[in-house]
């Protein structure tokens, strides 16, 4: 574990941060039976209590979440538009939703009080993460219905910090407005940060008449070896946290000064890590998909749901920076992005940590699975770089073996690499798209 | 003693080394030779070029990754055993040959041997004691 912080250790909210562990256990049971009272007015969970014979009362102790439904992203679906909806629609003061491909978006209401909590929850980890009043943050997370821009929004002004509400998009445009205005704050998802750092470098621009420090990014996993990279490429430092719509949004859970994983944000959400196989709880320590039950929103309540994201909740102890909550680690993959290969659960992320452990190795990669005869094969595109060409065809093949064995390492497979021009890779602003699983289409 | 090399990464499909060859045209830049060294899924095309600054920006422009390296190129005899003894003498003291091509000279009827050596100065001692001629960019272009 980190004892060393990477900045001032500050703590927005330490009545709630570093709530004595039995008091915070018993706000949470309390906090639990209201949630199940609010959604007990839902049909979707009302169906299901009755059956089960679940009301408020059946609540008193933090085992007893066991005996609650999960709730899956179907059921939200099945539900559209607003089923989960547990207040007067002329109460309601916000509604968020995720960018749904198949069409429709999956929609999520706020109360006027949820609004405030999640500014606070907003505010937790900006400040954890450097944000102090003074500075100002260039928000290059799309303003609209996804959470991120409008959140991260209300938690800057919240720690009363200066707001560009830049979107996403145009990154001249974004890189001009970092030199014009001077943020030291970026806001923006892993790739779309990949693609400024790129522009900034490989520009005529000089780092010194950028004043940024921090970036915090959400939207998308990213890795560690991202972070390195993009440290160590911009001189800042990256912060990462946690949150989806489905619960809220960002700000579930978000990383200390200390930076050991991401403390959750215990008396406002009860974590759970299952094997989703058996929906049994995984051994402490253990990798698993991550289910989240928000305690204290009041327009779109929702039990145990299943998230799909795999992580680990730490079991490793007490956390330096004087937190009491537990912490999570980096979200390592999903359970419906993981690519079965070969019989081989692969996820794009153990692809990137591989890639990112070479030097020099263009950060810009595709991954492709397809299904040539009968077996798998993943060909992963890696974009050349001026810095590990070589003309000499010995060192050329000898980077592809570097790669080769990099990417068995992290995956336990060897797969296709395949090296192509520069920027002729797909640049993302938003979420990256880096799989493209072709199998379906070569069946 | 050492000439300019450009070399290009090739994205192994077709009409890419023709979109080299054509933006060099365009720009008026004479290949005096090249050589493509190709896997499945890659090349390298290796030129030598007069105006190598140049090509290398051309290219460059064009969105190609290019590599400059001092490679040397001797002139021998273009006749049975002009390589082989040149090829003897570096041999004899341990240096190796990442890559060699060659052309034939117009000027004297002579033929080129374009080398990339592992130790180019061990190279070029050796080349100079059998008395080969080591030629200098401006010999090359004149």
């Amino acid at each position: 574990m980190n004892t060393i912080p990477v900045v001032e250790n500050r703590i927005w909210q330490p009545e709630f941060e570093c709530m004595e562990r039995s008091q915070l256990e018993a706000l949470q049971v309390s906090r639990l039976k209201e949630a199940v009272a609010r959604c007990s007015t839902l049909p979707f969970y009302k169906e299901k209590f009755k059956e089960q014979g679940i009301t408020p009362d059946s609540i008193n102790s933090l085992a007893d979440l066991r005996k609650l439904p999960f709730t899956l992203k179907a059921d939200l679906r099945d539900n559209y538009p607003l089923g989960f909806l547990a207040i007067p629609k002329s109460q309601v003061s916000r509604y968020q939703g995720t960018s749904g491909t198949t069409g429709k978006p999956t929609w999520t209401a706020y109360s006027a009080s949820d609004v405030e909590r999640w500014a606070d929850l907003c505010a937790r980890f900006l400040v954890s993460g450097g944000l102090t009043p003074e500075m100002t943050v260039q928000i290059s997370f799309g303003f609209g219905l996804f959470t991120g821009g409008f959140g991260l929004h209300n938690g800057i002004q919240r720690v009363g910090a200066g707001i560009i509400p830049l979107s996403s998009g145009n990154s001249a445009r974004q890189v001009m407005t970092m030199q014009d205005l001077q943020p030291e704050v970026l806001i923006c998802t892993p790739s779309y940060a990949l693609k400024l750092m790129d522009d900034i470098l490989k520009g005529d621009i000089e780092r010194s008449s950028i004043a940024l420090q921090h970036a915090h990014f959400g939207g998308e996993p990213w890795t560690e070896e991202m972070r390195e990279r993009i440290e160590s490429g911009l001189g800042i430092r990256c912060w990462n946290n946690y949150g989806m719509a489905e619960c809220g949004g960002p700000g579930i859970a978000g990383e200390c000064a200390y930076r050991n994983g991401m403390h959750i944000q215990e008396d406002q959400y009860i974590f759970e890590v299952i094997d989703p196989d058996t929906l049994e709880p995984v051994a402490p320590g253990e990798k698993g998909e991550i289910v989240v039950t928000p305690l204290c929103r009041e327009a779109f309540p929702i039990l145990r749901y299943r998230t799909r994201d795999i992580g680990i909740i730490y079991d490793d102890g007490d956390c330096p920076c004087g937190r009491t909550t537990r912490r999570m680690s980096r979200i390592l993959g999903r359970t419906d992005d993981m690519l079965i290969v070969r019989g081989v659960n692969v996820f794009p992320s153990q692809i990137e940590t591989a890639l990112m452990q070479i030097k020099d190795v263009s950060p810009h990669y595709m991954i492709e699975v397809t299904r040539p005869k009968a077996l798998d094969e993943i060909t992963v595109y890696i974009e050349m770089e001026p810095e590990f060409f070589s003309d000499s065809m010995r060192e050329m093949q000898e980077i592809k073996q570097r790669i080769d064995t990099a990417i068995f390492g992290t995956t336990g497979l060897h797969m296709k690499i395949e090296l192509v021009n520069p920027n002729t890779l797909e640049r993302f602003e938003g979420k990256a798209r880096r799989v493209k699983d072709l199998r379906k289409l070569v069946d | 003693m050492k000439i300019k090399q450009i070399s290009l990464f090739l994205e192994n499909k077709p009409g890419h080394l023709n979109t080299i060859c054509r933006k060099l045209a365009n720009s008026n830049i004479n290949i005096v030779t090249l050589s493509l060294a190709d896997t499945q899924q890659f090349g390298i095309v290796r030129l030598i070029v007069k105006d190598w600054e140049r090509a290398k920006s051309v290219l460059e422009e064009a969105g190609h990754v290019v590599n400059v390296r001092d490679v040397i190129a001797a002139q021998v005899k273009d006749v049975p055993g002009g390589m082989a003894d040149i090829i003897d003498a570096v041999g004899a003291v341990g240096v190796n040959i990442e890559y060699m091509y060659a052309f034939s000279f117009r000027k004297d009827q002579d033929a080129v041997l374009v080398f990339r050596f592992d130790d180019a100065d061990k190279a070029i001692v050796e080349l100079e004691k059998i008395g080969a001629k080591i030629l200098t960019s401006q010999a090359l272009f004149e």
